[in-house]
C-alpha cells in the first residue's frame, strides 16, 4: 500500500521552520525525543520507544553446528521485520530497499562491531555452538526507526540470559532454568546508532528526524558508536555534499547523545533486576502506563431504589413506632448515586468507610436538609436510613446511605430546639458510604 | 434502545426496541449501525446517540477516514491523469477531481493546479463499489472555500477523525478563545485533516499543538489552556 505523500505546503512549512531553528514538537534541532526502554517478563525481550516510534526485540537462542571456517565461534543472526503495522507502505514478507538498508545498517553495527563476545558461545569447538538470533519488529513507525532498533537491540541482548551448560567428556548437558540460573551473554560494548539529518545542502542539522522530517530531508548521516567513542559504523546517503568540519560536529554530538542512551538503558536494565530479585512485578504489563482513555465521561444517574425502598421504609415504620412518638411521620429525600461503569470502583467489604466526602455534596445534602425542614415544619432527631438497590449495575452490591450526617443533625435539632437526638441508634444502624466524585478524563 | 443511548456498544451487539420514542415508525440510522434483515446491528465500538426523535448513530475514536457523499475533506494531489487529478484523501483510494469540477474552468481554461498542492474539496460520489470522485464548485457553480489552497505558507497536519468534529461541533469553544490568543486561518477537513496558517511558523506550531492538546479537554479545561496559552503568547 501507498504512503500518505507529502504536500508542497508541509514540505515548505518544514523547510521554513527548520531555517527558524522550530520544529514541528517542540523540540531544539539536537534534541532527542522521549525514549522509554522495558523489558519483557521473558529474558531478551525488550520494546523501546522514541517519541512514537516503537520497536519489539526478542533474544532466543539454540545449539547448532557452528561454520567451518570458525568452529569455535558461536553465530549471532540479525533479522529485521518490517509489518504494514508500522507504517503502510512496509510489505509483509518481503523487505523494501528501506529495509534492507536498515538491517544491513544493525548488522554492521551491531555484528561486525563485535559487540557480542561470540567465542564465549561456544560448547565443542566444530560440533556445538550457540546461535543467539535477535528478532526486531517494528511496531510503529514515525521516524528514526533505526536508532530505536539499534537501542532495542543492545538492551535485548544485554537482557537475554541463556542456559548454562556443562561439558564432561563427550557428554555436554544443557540445564534447564530450575536447576542453574542462566548466564548473560559477555556483551563487551554497546554500540548505538544516532542518526543526523541534513537540510539545505548541509547547512542545518536535526538528530532524531520524526517520519515528515525524513521525507524532507536531503541527506543522511548515521554515527554508530559506543560510549567508549569508539564509531562502528558511519554511513552518509541522499545528495549532499558535506564539509569536513559538519562530520566531526556530528561525531561530537553523538557522543554525547550515546553516553546519555547507554546511561538510559543501564538504568533500564538495573531497575529491572531490582525488581526482578525483590520479588516485584515486572513486565510489559507493569510498566504500560495507563494514560490512554479507557473510559467515557458518564452522566450522573437517578437510580430508582423501586420496590426496596417501599420495603425498607415500610420496616422502618415498623420499627420506629414504639421508639417515639413523632417518628411514624417518615419522609426521605430522593437521593443521587453516582454509579461507574462496572470494576472501577468497589464498595468496602465492612471496616472504616474509606471514601471521602467532598465539601461540595455535603453542603448540598446541608441545604436540602434545610429546605426539607422548612416544608414539612416537623422537627426529627432521627437519622434515617434508605436502603439502596443498585439497581442496572451489574454489581450485586447493596448500599445503605445514610442521609443526614450525625453532628449536622445535631447542629439542625439545636437550631430547631425541640428535636432530641439518639446517636446510638442511628449509628448502629448504617455508615455512611459515599462513592467519590468521577474525576473528568484526563489526557 | 432509548435506555443504551450514550452508553457504550460494541461491535455485534443488536439494537432492539428502536420505536420506542418514536412518533413514526421509521428510523434513521447513522455511522456504526448497520441493518441486517429486521435487526440493527452495530459495527463500530463508542457510544450510541441519538438525536431526537429518530436518529440514531456511534460516535467512536477513529483515525481511518472512510469517504461519505457531501463531506468537505483536504486532498494531497498526487497525479494527473488525462482530464483529471488523483487526490489522496486518507481513505483506502485515491479519489478524482475533474478538471471542469472548478470554479471558473472550461475545456480551453484549465486550473492551475499542481502535483502536491492541497484541496479542500467535497464528495460528490461516494460509495463502497465506485471510485470517490471531488467536486471544487457548489450546485451554483461557485467555489464556495473549495479549490486549492496552502499556496501562499500554512501547514497541514493530520489528527483523529474526532477531534476534527469536536472542532466543529457549535459546543467546542476551542477555534472562539484560540483566536482571541492570536489571529489565524483554519480549514478542516472532516478526514482527519487541518491546514492552519497564522502571521509566523511559530504561532502556527503554537496552534497545532494547541489543537493536538485539545482532544481529551472538557470546555473548562479548554478554557484554562487558552488563557494560559494566551499570557504565554503575549510574552513571546
Amino acid at each position: 500500500m501507498r504512503d500518505t505523500p507529502l504536500s508542497n505546503c508541509e514540505r515548505d512549512f518544514i523547510r521554513k521552520a527548520i531555517t527558524e531553528n522550530l520544529r514541528l514538537d517542540g523540540r531544539v534541532p539536537y534534541d532527542y525525543r522521549k525514549i522509554r526502554v522495558t523489558f519483557g517478563i521473558d529474558r531478551g525481550s525488550c520494546q523501546v520507544e522514541l517519541g512514537q516510534t516503537r520497536v519489539f526485540a526478542q533474544v532466543s537462542c539454540e545449539v547448532t553446528v557452528p561454520k567451518p571456517t570458525r568452529p569455535s565461534d558461536g553465530i549471532l543472526f540479525l533479522n529485521v521485520e518490517l509489518s504494514p503495522m508500522a507504517c503502510p507502505s512496509f510489505e509483509q514478507g518481503r523487505l523494501s530497499e528501506f529495509g534492507v538498508e536498515m538491517s544491513r545498517l544493525l548488522e554492521r553495527c551491531i555484528k561486525e562491531s563485535r559487540c557480542l563476545d561470540t567465542e564465549s558461545l561456544c560448547i565443542v569447538a566444530g560440533e556445538k555452538v550457540w546461535t543467539i538470533r535477535l528478532d526486531l519488529h517494528a511496531l510503529n513507525h514515525d521516524g528514526n526507526l533505526l536508532d530505536c532498533a539499534s537501542i532495542a537491540a543492545v538492551s535485548a541482548l544485554a537482557h537475554f540470559r541463556r542456559p548454562d551448560v556443562t561439558v564432561a567428556g563427550d557428554e555436554v548437558k544443557i540445564h534447564p532454568l530450575e536447576e542453574r540460573d542462566p548466564v548473560p551473554l559477555s556483551v563487551h560494548h554497546m554500540p548505538i546508532c544516532v542518526s543526523f539529518a541534513f537540510f539545505d545542502q548541509g547547512k542545518y542539522l536535526l538528530v532524531d528526524p520524526t517520519d515528515k522530517e525524513e521525507k524532507v530531508m536531503d541527506g543522511k548521516m548515521v554515527i554508530g558508536m559506543n560510549k567508549h567513542r569508539e564509531i562502528c559504523t558511519l554511513q552518509i546517503t541522499g545528495e549532499i555534499l558535506l564539509l569536513k568540519d559538519q562530520v566531526l560536529r556530528c561525531s561530537n554530538i553523538a557522543v554525547v547523545k550515546v553516553t546519555e542512551i547507554t546511561e538510559l538503558i543501564h538504568k533500564a536494565l538495573e531497575h529491572d533486576r531490582q525488581v526482578r530479585a525483590s520479588g516485584g512485578k515486572f513486565g510489559f504489563a507493569e510498566s504500560f502506563m495507563p494514560e490512554k482513555l479507557t473510559v467515557n465521561h458518564m452522566e450522573t444517574e437517578d437510580v430508582d431504589p423501586g420496590e426496596a425502598q417501599a420495603r425498607i421504609l415500610q420496616e422502618l415504620q415498623e420499627s420506629d413506632d414504639t421508639d417515639e412518638e413523632q417518628s411514624h411521620i417518615t419522609h426521605y429525600i430522593s437521593c443521587f448515586v453516582v454509579v461507574k461503569a462496572p470494576g472501577v470502583g468497589t464498595l468496602g467489604e465492612g471496616g472504616r468507610s474509606t471514601w471521602e466526602v467532598d465539601e461540595e455534596t455535603q453542603a448540598e445534602l446541608k441545604t436540602e436538609q434545610t429546605a426539607t425542614k422548612k416544608s414539612s415544619q416537623q422537627p426529627e432527631g432521627r437519622a434515617e436510613t434508605i436502603l439502596v438497590d443498585s439497581g442496572d449495575s451489574e454489581e450485586e452490591v447493596t448500599v445503605v446511605m445514610e442521609q443526614i450526617d450525625l453532628e449536622k443533625v445535631g447542629k439542625l435539632a439545636s437550631r430547631n430546639g425541640t428535636a432530641t437526638l439518639k446517636p446510638g441508634k442511628s449509628s448502629t444502624k448504617a455508615a455512611k458510604k459515599k462513592k467519590k466524585k468521577k474525576k473528568p478524563p484526563v489526557v | 434502545m432509548v435506555e443504551r443511548v450514550d452508553k457504550v456498544v460494541l461491535p455485534g451487539d443488536i439494537l432492539t426496541d428502536l420505536s420506542e420514542s418514536e412518533i413514526s415508525s421509521k428510523i434513521i440510522i447513522g455511522p456504526g449501525l448497520r441493518q441486517e434483515a429486521d435487526e440493527i446491528i452495530v459495527s463500530k465500538p463508542g457510544l450510541l446517540r441519538l438525536k431526537k426523535p429518530n436518529v440514531y448513530w456511534v460516535d467512536c475514536q477513529q483515525k481511518r477516514y472512510v469517504p461519505e457523499r457531501g463531506d468537505t475533506v483536504i486532498g494531497v494531489v498526487t497525479a494527473k491523469a488525462g482530464d483529471a487529478f488523483r487526490v489522496d484523501v486518507g481513505g483506502s483510494e485515491l479519489a478524482t477531481l475533474s478538471y471542469l469540477g472548478f470554479e471558473g474552468a472550461t475545456k480551453r481554461n484549465r486550473p492551475d493546479v499542481k502535483v502536491g498542492d492541497i484541496i479542500n474539496t467535497k464528495f460528490l460520489v461516494a460509495n463502497k463499489d465506485m471510485e470517490p470522485e471531488l467536486v471544487c464548485i457548489d450546485s451554483q457553480g461557485r467555489s464556495s472555500g473549495m479549490g486549492v489552497i496552502g499556496r501562499d505558507g500554512g501547514y497541514m497536519f493530520q489528527c483523529s477523525l474526532n477531534l476534527v468534529r469536536k472542532l466543529l461541533s457549535p459546543e467546542c469553544v476551542l477555534m472562539k478563545l484560540l483566536g482571541r490568543t492570536m489571529p489565524f486561518e483554519l480549514a478542516a477537513g472532516m478526514n482527519g485533516r487541518l491546514w492552519i496558517k497564522a502571521r509566523s511558523p511559530k504561532q502556527t506550531i503554537f496552534i497545532a499543538n494547541a489543537i493536538y492538546a485539545s482532544e481529551y479537554m472538557l470546555n473548562e479545561q479548554i478554557k484554562a489552556m487558552c488563557s494560559k496559552l494566551g499570557n504565554v503568547s503575549i510574552g513571546t
